[in-house]
């Protein structure tokens, strides 16, 4: 909402600055978004004379002006208008002025040969009408003694752009704030007096509300002026629609607008010779048509409120007037209409039909339903002062009467919500100035809301409205005390944090990407699920809610290859989705690694990473947050992205209960398709929701210490077995052969090819042997070494190399 | 007498002259072995006249010790001089550089979001979550935003079906929903999570952060707010004083309702928080309204309190002077190494936020 502090000062007597008016507003919750100086380029356009013309030498339509631009400078101008002519006072623009419509900064230039300093100008060239007819004739009597002066000097008052919040219809007005303004002690509401229309003469168009099911409009004023000339607006009008950033139109139009910006009552002209024997308003019925003012053509849906005469439609109403009952330069008879529309059906229709105006804006917000005679008041006053014409009696239709909401109010609920006090003379003057009415009801007070404020519900709203005008500042601050009686995090929001650490820890950089990815990229690593796509997407390749960290992980990851980098490590955690309702979602931390180890390294060969790396982070990441190593059961089945032979899935327990994470090698494939370039690209997903998190807290996860001094052993042991047995499997035998005595395994050499048939391979492990209570001897160590060989070959169909 | 004066004058410069290990061993054997010179005097001591034998002895036991010493000595000597001698030549550069290690590091927005948990863990909140898709009750309904309010146009949102019943969350507004209808007040929660508005440019992103704080209870008003939030803004941005301003504000969740502005000004081109005369809006709050409370089941007569929303990533963009919004998703190696936190930087409330 635009206004100007002048304007505001038709509604209000005030000794403050506009300073202190910009800091008001702000505290009384009409945020001044802006502050905008007219363009400071219009303080170049002069008032100026024409003191002697000829033509053209060279050009039949141009001449040659001398031209009094005030304080004895003479100059000479080049000018192609009709009128321009000895005698006549206009507005001249120097060079170096910019032109308002088309942006053009004027230079002295020669024109057909003739140099020319500056320019005379047009009403359309600085956006004061569409009048393009030769430069503006500004009036001998109010000008001859103006001529140097700056034209738009009256006019350099501040645009200050005021964000109306949703629920603020009445400041849509300047009135409105006006009267907040007051209530805030910022000065006093002028009680301006609208003229009455005062006619013998009664409408004699037609109207007629039909009385349907879902009718949007309640009340229909209106009132026909005859014999009306059109005109451009006179210069006050004119000035006061500039100051707010607006464009003059004709006179009419411009005094609906004026009316509509002072008081926030939208109303409506029509040519009333162009009525169809009169208005009916009604329902809309599916497949009506209608041209409207934007000059778009509308096709309508079923119960959409519409103005209509016999003909058809006329206009949306409170949103858009059609173009076939507008009036013009030429309208002879003006209907104006000012009525109430319901916000939900402005609304509801708009959004269909996926309109804004200025009019649905505010109807949509609630327009003052008491407002209508006012409106059509001062609007007819100034047409028939500016335009001549007779004016017809109102006339109102209505189907519903409006009345008041009323509030008991117990001025005790103001210091329970605010913390503070205010006195009862307080609380009734605040109200009285934002035009409630007051009476008093033993403890409580009886208000009746005023009429623009449909914002005003309960008892809540009116607290709002006393601590807002008597101002925040009053609020005291009461310290917070810290007790915590809650712990701040649950055990799985401790997982999370946990988590993300462990992993950041492990060398690889936090990413976070956007939930909704690219179908063509998340279809690569949706284990084949319904993709869930967003219906209204902020691109094409961000159409769909990700099915995996993945879709988005690896695009990023690829761009930072381009960019030059080649080993590289990130991960994400956050959530992915498995449908669209609310709960289909599970947290899962993913992370990339690419590239090689020790790449140009003076130590070390360089390798690539491998998928033993990551499964190494995986795992260790895992032990980390508390889960055994020795618990964890790995197996080979990982979804398609991943490499068939180079991956694995992590569980728990040998259950297969919970899948904890997924790792390995990144399919060749979707390297290909997604074309990235690197040695070796590895993977891992660790899936949150299924860690199981522990009921015990750290202090009973600790248990007994207990460890051996007695002498440990460590014997090595060289299997053949075939190539398909794991070695989690030969493990698992050889740690369940005795749990006192065998303290830790190791598979410390893999081996395949000479010497060994080809369907097997060599595994050497070495297990450290150990009793808690006694030094073993050699017959202990030799039975033991003997079991180990039993059983693994018994259980593996292992041999013994030897 | 002359005989081990003799031998321990021989021997003494033998020893002082410059031998190795292999004759020092030699000169042990030819002294002390078996047989040796000095043994040999030993089993001679039996020999000697009974007068002098006392002298003798005492004498020999000198010479041996002193011979044994210098032995002793000797080798030390030629050992040190071996050791230093392989030590000098296993000398490395070491300004080579050491083996490589890469530095992970938490995204600003996460160690935000923990800065931000570990301040309200201090006076009491607790974390609460809800899902990224909503359905429109949540997410506006039962916020006292009906469908046809214009409020709804404050929020570009996302629509996950054409009945515009599910999508995604555009606040974190709708956890205060979930969190009072999952359990009885007393709430006191901060809810932190991803939000989602179709709005995309220097200052807006498809997605961004929010944290949610809910504190419902007998008595809560409008001073507890301006408390609440005074304390955080503190603690947050590590200053002693803040400037502060409330002013009136409308969210149709929150009744009264406020924005909160911090006072800043540029330095060195650079923003400083809580000094200077310029405004920074940071947050919306207010008092939940009594319509909210009663769609989540909770008795307004009985109780009543703030709720408050701030923008985690335009906090972090404040704190650690990032500039661009969108550099926080686009996940650039360079970007995230620079506005990074090393893993081991957990902000708590005794090590304090930051380092």
């Amino acid at each position: 909402m635009k206004i100007t502090f002048d304007w505001l000062k038709d509604h209000l007597d005030t000794k403050f600055s506009e300073d202190q008016l910009l800091e008001k507003l702000t505290d009384i919750g009409l945020e001044v978004e802006s502050v905008e100086k007219p363009s400071s380029d219009l303080e170049k356009f002069l008032v100026a004379k024409i003191l002697k013309t000829e033509p053209h030498p060279d050009a039949d339509r141009l001449k040659i002006c001398d031209v009094d631009i005030g304080n004895q400078n003479i100059l000479k101008v080049v000018c192609g208008a009709p009128n321009a002519r000895e005698g006549l006072i206009t507005i001249y623009a120097p060079p170096g002025a910019v032109i308002p419509k088309n942006k053009m900064k004027l230079v002295v230039a020669k024109i057909r040969g003739i140099t020319s300093h500056g320019m005379l100008c047009s009403e359309s060239e600085l956006n004061l009408s569409e009048d393009s007819e030769g430069i503006i004739e500004l009036n001998e009597k109010n000008y001859a003694n103006k001529v140097g002066e700056n034209y738009f000097s009256k006019n350099t008052t501040n645009i200050i752009d005021i964000s109306i919040t949703p629920n603020r219809p009445d400041c849509l007005g300047v009135k409105g704030i006006a009267r907040d303004l007051a209530a805030a002690g910022f000065g006093k509401l002028k009680n301006l007096k609208t003229n009455k229309i005062n006619s013998k003469e009664k409408q004699s168009v037609s109207v007629k509300i039909l009385n349907e099911k879902n009718q949007g409009c309640s009340l229909f004023g209106s009132c026909l002026i005859t014999n009306v000339k059109n005109t451009q607006s006179p210069d006050w009008l004119k000035e006061k629609i500039i100051s707010i950033g607006q464009k003059p139109i004709s006179a009419i139009v411009d005094i609906t607008n004026y009316v509509m910006f002072d008081l926030n009552r939208p109303l409506h002209a029509y040519d009333a010779d162009k009525i169809d024997k009169g208005i009916v308003v009604r329902n809309s019925k599916k497949g009506e048509s209608f041209k409207a003012l934007d000059n778009k053509d509308y096709k309508l849906e079923n119960d959409m409120c519409v103005i209509s005469d016999n003909t058809g439609v006329l206009g949306l109403g409170g949103i858009i007037g059609g173009e076939r009952s507008g009036t013009e330069l030429d309208t002879k008879n003006v209907l104006i209409e000012s009525a109430y529309f319901d916000p939900r059906s402005v609304r509801k229709t708009a959004k269909q039909l996926n309109i804004d105006t200025d009019a649905k804006f505010r109807f949509e917000r609630g327009i003052d339903p008491l407002s209508i005679e006012q409106g059509l008041n001062r609007a007819a006053e100034l047409i028939v002062e500016i335009c001549g014409g007779s004016v017809s009696s109102i006339d109102v239709q209505s189907i519903k009467e409006f009345k008041n909401t009323i509030i008991d109010f117990n001025p005790e609920s103001f210091k329970k919500i605010t913390g503070f006090e205010i006195s009862n003379k307080e609380i009734l003057e605040i109200l009285n100035n934002l035009g409630f009415i007051v009476e008093k009801k033993k403890n409580n007070l009886s208000l009746i809301v005023p009429s623009w404020r449909p914002d005003i519900n309960q008892e809540i709203d009116i607290i709002e409205e006393l601590v807002r005008i008597s101002g925040y500042d009053k609020i005291e601050i009461i310290q917070p005390t810290k007790v915590r009686n809650k712990p701040t995090l649950n055990k799985s929001q401790k997982l999370f944090h946990f988590l993300q650490r462990a992993v950041a820890s492990k060398g690889y950089l936090e990413a976070i990407t956007w939930s909704f990815s690219d179908s063509k990229i998340n279809e690569l690593f949706c284990k084949n699920k319904n993709q869930s796509k967003i219906v209204n997407p902020i691109s094409a390749d961000l159409n769909v809610l990700r099915n995996s960290i993945f879709s988005n992980l690896i695009i990023y990851l690829n761009k930072n290859i381009n960019r030059g980098f080649k080993d590289l490590a990130l991960f994400e955690i956050g959530p992915i989705f498995n449908g669209t309702k609310p709960g289909e979602q599970e947290t899962v931390l993913t992370g990339l690694k690419a590239g090689k180890i020790s790449r140009s390294s003076w130590l070390e060969k360089s390798r690539n990473v491998d998928v033993f790396d990551i499964k190494k982070d995986v795992i260790q990441t895992l032990v980390e947050a508390g889960y055994h190593k020795s618990k964890l059961y790995i197996d080979d089945q990982t979804p398609d992205y991943y490499h068939p032979g180079k991956s694995g899935r992590i569980f728990l327990n040998k259950g297969k209960e919970n899948l904890a994470a997924y790792f390995g090698e990144i399919h060749p494939n979707i390297l290909k398709k997604i074309d990235i370039k690197t040695e070796a690209l590895m993977g891992f997903e660790i899936f949150l929701d299924n860690l199981k998190v522990t009921k015990k807290s750290l202090k009973d996860q600790k248990t007994k210490y207990e460890t051996s001094d007695f002498q440990k052993s460590e014997r090595d042991f060289a299997f053949i077995v075939d190539k398909k047995i794991e070695a989690q499997e030969i493990l698992e035998v050889i740690n369940n052969i005795d749990k006192e005595l065998i303290k830790n395994s190791n598979i410390f050499d893999v081996y395949e090819g000479e010497n060994i048939p080809s369907d097997k391979k060599s595994v050497a492990i070495n297990l450290t042997i150990q009793s808690s209570d006694k030094t073993l001897n050699d017959d202990d160590l030799d039975r033991i070494n003997k079991l180990v060989i039993e059983t693994v070959e018994k259980k593996i169909g292992a041999k013994i190399r030897s | 007498m002359s005989d081990i004066k003799k031998i321990k004058d021989e021997y003494l410069s033998k020893l002082k002259s410059k031998i190795d290990i292999n004759q020092v061993n030699q000169i042990k054997t030819e002294l002390f072995g078996k047989n040796g010179l000095i043994s040999s005097q030993f089993k001679n001591i039996g020999s000697v006249a009974e007068t002098e034998r006392k002298k003798f002895a005492a004498d020999l036991n000198s010479i041996k010790d002193e011979l044994q010493d210098l032995i002793n000595s000797k080798v030390n000597e030629i050992e040190t001089a071996e050791i230093n001698e392989k030590l000098a030549k296993e000398k490395v550069d070491i300004t080579l550089p050491e083996r490589s290690f890469v530095q992970g590091k938490i995204h600003p927005v996460s160690q935000t979001i923990d800065e931000i948990s570990s301040i309200f863990s201090e006076i009491g909140f607790s974390v609460e979550e809800g899902p990224d898709v909503e359905n429109e009750y949540y997410n506006f309904t039962a916020l006292n935003t009906p469908d046809n309010h214009p409020a709804r146009d404050m929020h570009d949102t996302f629509y996950l079906d054409e009945n515009k019943e599910f999508l995604l969350r555009t606040h974190t507004s709708p956890v205060q929903i979930r969190t009072m209808l999952k359990e009885k007040p007393p709430y006191k929660i901060i809810a932190p999570g991803r939000t989602y508005r179709s709005d995309s440019d220097q200052t807006h992103a498809p997605m961004f952060h929010q944290v949610e704080g809910l504190h419902i209870d007998k008595d809560i008003n409008m001073g507890h707010l301006k408390g609440c939030l005074n304390y955080f803004i503190k603690e947050f941005f590590e200053v002693d004083k803040i400037k502060m301003r409330f002013r009136p504000s409308h969210f149709p969740f929150t009744e009264p309702s406020a924005e909160v502005d911090i006072g800043y000004e540029i330095k060195d081109g650079k923003i400083v928080i809580g000094e200077g005369d310029k405004w920074l809006e940071i947050l919306g709050c207010g008092m939940v309204h009594p319509n909210v409370l009663k769609n989540a089941k909770v008795d307004p007569l009985n109780y009543q309190g703030y709720a408050f929303g701030i923008g985690i990533d335009r906090l972090a963009m404040l704190k650690y002077g990032i500039n661009d919004l969108r550099a926080f998703f686009e996940c650039d190696y360079r970007w995230l190494n620079h506005y990074g936190f090393d893993p081991l930087d957990v902000p708590t409330s005794y090590r304090g936020l930051s380092r």
